[in-house]
């Protein structure tokens, strides 16, 4: 593996062998004794063309924890603001002897293009509405330490999909890994022909969580709503929000995820986020550093030791 | 001027349905006899075809050529080369420029540029409205003077039903069709890939196929409405093509034409982010695809352009979504067309006929075909002779074909424009 750019085409034996080596790092994170010198002498950039406290903050962790020195380049600071090009920006980078490109880009391809001009081995840290796929990683991590294994676990991925880069992640993901997965939302908000991506179209958010072993919620940005896509925050909560009423309708005990940040009463009620035993948010989020540890071991020995 | 004898070739004109074995005499520029068994008069030069295509050179009734204000892009000087390379002697030129072609002094401008190269005949269209912005109408009246052949807003869509219909019920009045960018506009916005499987694998922004057939039932009815007279540019769907069927069917002054992309290629060139393929109309399914080289043989299309919408690497070397659309198409519109003839669905008096005839017809101009006093621009091509597309080796300015690496049968081995050889020997 010379790149992560998706999880779409990545062979499952792939992923297994990324959630099992983050498996590792879990433990080593929380004892606090990570290898420091598996990253050493290596440079990690993080190029954020859009911003994410979150994903750019797990990714500097993860290289930290490894050894690796970590800069972070966000757009506001760079010189893509005044007409440097995409292309320009690698090869600056590429003088510069970049190890490890992490790209974060508002445009679907963005670090596929990135990857072709760079000598760095480059993770997409979320291009537009095509994948994120270390965001999937992370949910499937947190799955399988939860459920064992993936195989036959229903997953209803609930709200904005058309938007959603990381639902088309998971999407690949699960289904290769064998889950049955489950789409739901309003017609405006569903990928067209998503059904041919191995999926089950579910508009009524009751049926679509019936039965569910997991559900997944997707932010809804305020965006949506400004375009006509949804005609409120209110009428979308009552139909599509996640609360109490509609989660009965899963399997007892059913865990519930978001990839964060979460409009709170917007696609899900607070009782739910915060739900003691059933809301897995947090942990998603330590197993978001691990998977990140592992993604970057992984790219960095399949491109020979420093 | 020295006279001219083409030998050994098949003369293949589709105006009058002629396709034989023959000869062709040029004098002064024209064609002076054509048929089998013609003399070599005293003094004549000749050209051996060696059993090649004679046929009247090319009419593309569709392409950008960059001038006025994207001289980076294209020039009028480096497509004529490009045209050349391809067989074309005649094009009519986009109006979408900068400045927009809606000054008559403009129109006159481009004719002259035209003229300059001594190779290719520019026809310019006139803005359908004023800056091609979609809002007031630009004079079609005095464009239409300029020598403006028809009007249209280039890769611009009509809106708004009211502008749509007031453009075709004025410019009737002036002879002239409107020539319609078939994409409903508020569907289209901000999408960059034809909306299906292949839009959601690589989350692209789509636009909906319907998109092309919603427009194109709309302005039908405004055409009959107005008895003004449409023609829909580049059509690449299989509802389009049975809308517009049905509506030459009923006698509508309805026409169209397609481009090579929409016959050759499907969606699925775009992937692994190919921003070369990034064309608008975006390329479709591959249903539509063949339901666009069946229009090409039974008569619903009338003409195939090139489309030719010339980038530089700076418009095409962005994340696929930033890329410009536009393919570059002039030197492969003979040989991907003729890509049909091989593959059995198109007879190639048929594909000539789309090529030089049909499109002349709907353009007005005195160009397309091969009789005795017409003016001899001529094209000479071996449709065996095979070839491979290269992006960055083609001739002219433009390098950003669609359809770089395609294997081609069928080469263009001259091209003379008013008798002069302006390519190949």
């Amino acid at each position: 593996m010379r790149h992560l750019l998706a999880i779409q085409g990545l062979p499952p034996s792939a992923v297994t062998a990324l959630l099992d080596l983050a498996e590792s790092y879990v433990l080593l994170n929380r004892t606090g004794k990570t290898p420091r010198d598996r990253l050493r002498g290596r440079t990690l950039i993080n190029l954020f063309f859009e911003d994410s406290t979150r994903t750019r903050t797990s990714f500097e962790l993860a290289g930290k924890r490894l050894g690796a020195d970590v800069i972070t380049m966000t757009v506001a600071t760079s010189s893509v603001n005044k007409g440097e090009t995409l292309l320009d920006t690698a090869a600056t980078l590429n003088a510069m002897n970049c190890d490890l490109l992490v790209v974060r880009h508002a445009v679907s391809g963005a670090p596929a293009l990135l990857a072709q001009k760079v000598d760095a081995a480059v993770v997409n840290a979320g291009d537009g509405t095509h994948e994120h796929p270390t965001q999937a990683l992370l949910d499937a991590l947190t799955l399988r330490r939860r459920r064992g294994t993936l195989d036959n676990l229903v997953v209803a991925i609930c709200g904005d999909v058309l938007h959603s880069r990381v639902a088309r992640s998971n999407i690949h993901l699960l289904t290769a890994l064998g889950a049955r997965v489950r789409v739901v939302g309003p017609p405006t908000l569903i990928p067209p022909a998503v059904e041919r991506l191995g999926v089950a179209v579910f508009h009524d958010m009751a049926a679509g969580l019936d039965g569910a072993d997991v559900v997944m919620m997707l932010r809804l940005q305020q965006e949506r709503m400004a375009r006509g896509l949804v005609p409120s925050a209110r009428e979308y909560f009552r139909f599509y929000g996640l609360d109490a009423a509609k989660l009965a309708r899963a399997r007892p005990g059913a865990l519930v995820m978001h990839p964060g940040p979460m409009n709170r009463g917007v696609e899900i009620a607070s009782e739910i986020a915060d739900h003691p035993t059933q809301s897995v948010i947090r942990e998603q989020v330590e197993m978001g550093v691990a998977v990140r540890m592992a993604v970057l071991d992984m790219l960095a020995r399949a491109g020979g030791d420093a | 001027m020295t006279d001219t004898l083409f030998l050994n070739v098949r003369l293949l004109d589709p105006a009058s349905g002629l396709d034989i074995a023959g000869e062709l005499l040029v004098r002064d520029g024209g064609i002076a006899d054509l048929g089998p068994g013609l003399g070599r008069p005293d003094g004549a030069a000749t050209v051996d075809g060696a059993g090649a295509v004679l046929c009247p050179g090319l009419v593309d009734m569709r392409a950008g050529l960059g001038e006025p204000g994207g001289a980076y892009r294209e020039t009028v000087a480096a497509a004529a080369v490009a045209a050349a390379a391809g067989g074309i002697t005649t094009v009519a030129a986009l109006p979408d420029s900068r400045p927009a072609i809606d000054e008559p002094a403009l129109v006159r401008l481009l004719r002259a540029r035209g003229e300059e190269t001594g190779s290719l005949t520019v026809l310019p269209y006139g803005a359908a409205t004023r800056g091609c912005r979609g809002e007031e109408l630009a004079e079609l009246g005095l464009l239409r003077e300029a020598g403006a052949v028809a009007f249209t807003d280039g890769a611009r869509a009509l809106g708004p039903a009211r502008l749509m219909r007031t453009a075709l019920a004025y410019a009737a009045a002036f002879g002239a069709r409107i020539v319609q960018h078939p994409e409903e506009p508020t569907l289209a916005e901000g999408g960059v890939a034809t909306e299906g499987e292949l839009s959601t694998r690589l989350g692209l922004p789509g636009i909906p196929a319907a998109a092309e057939a919603i427009l194109v039932a709309r302005d039908i009815r405004l055409a009959a409405l107005t008895g003004g007279a449409v023609h829909f540019a580049h059509v690449s769907t299989a509802e389009a093509l049975a809308l517009i069927r049905r509506a030459k069917d009923e006698g509508l002054a309805v026409t169209c034409d397609t481009a090579p992309p929409y016959f050759d290629l499907n969606e699925t060139a775009i992937g692994d982010w190919r921003s070369y393929a990034r064309l608008s109309p975006p390329l479709r399914a591959e249903s539509d695809r063949a339901a666009v080289a069946a229009a090409l043989a039974d008569g619903t299309i009338d003409a195939v352009a090139s489309d030719h919408a010339p980038r530089d690497a700076d418009d095409k070397r962005l994340p696929f979504a930033q890329a410009a659309p536009g393919g570059a198409g002039l030197a492969t519109l003979l040989a991907v067309t003729l890509a049909q003839v091989q593959g059995g669905s198109l007879p190639l008096g048929r594909a000539i006929e789309l090529l030089t005839a049909a499109p002349a017809r709907l353009l007005g101009a005195n160009a397309g075909r091969l009789a005795k006093g017409a003016p001899a621009d001529l094209c000479l091509f071996d449709p065996d002779r095979i070839w491979q597309v290269s992006a960055g080796a083609l001739p002219g300015k433009a390098q950003n074909t669609p359809f770089d690496g395609r294997a081609l049968e069928g080469r263009v081995i001259g091209t003379w424009k008013a008798g002069r050889r302006v390519f190949g020997g």
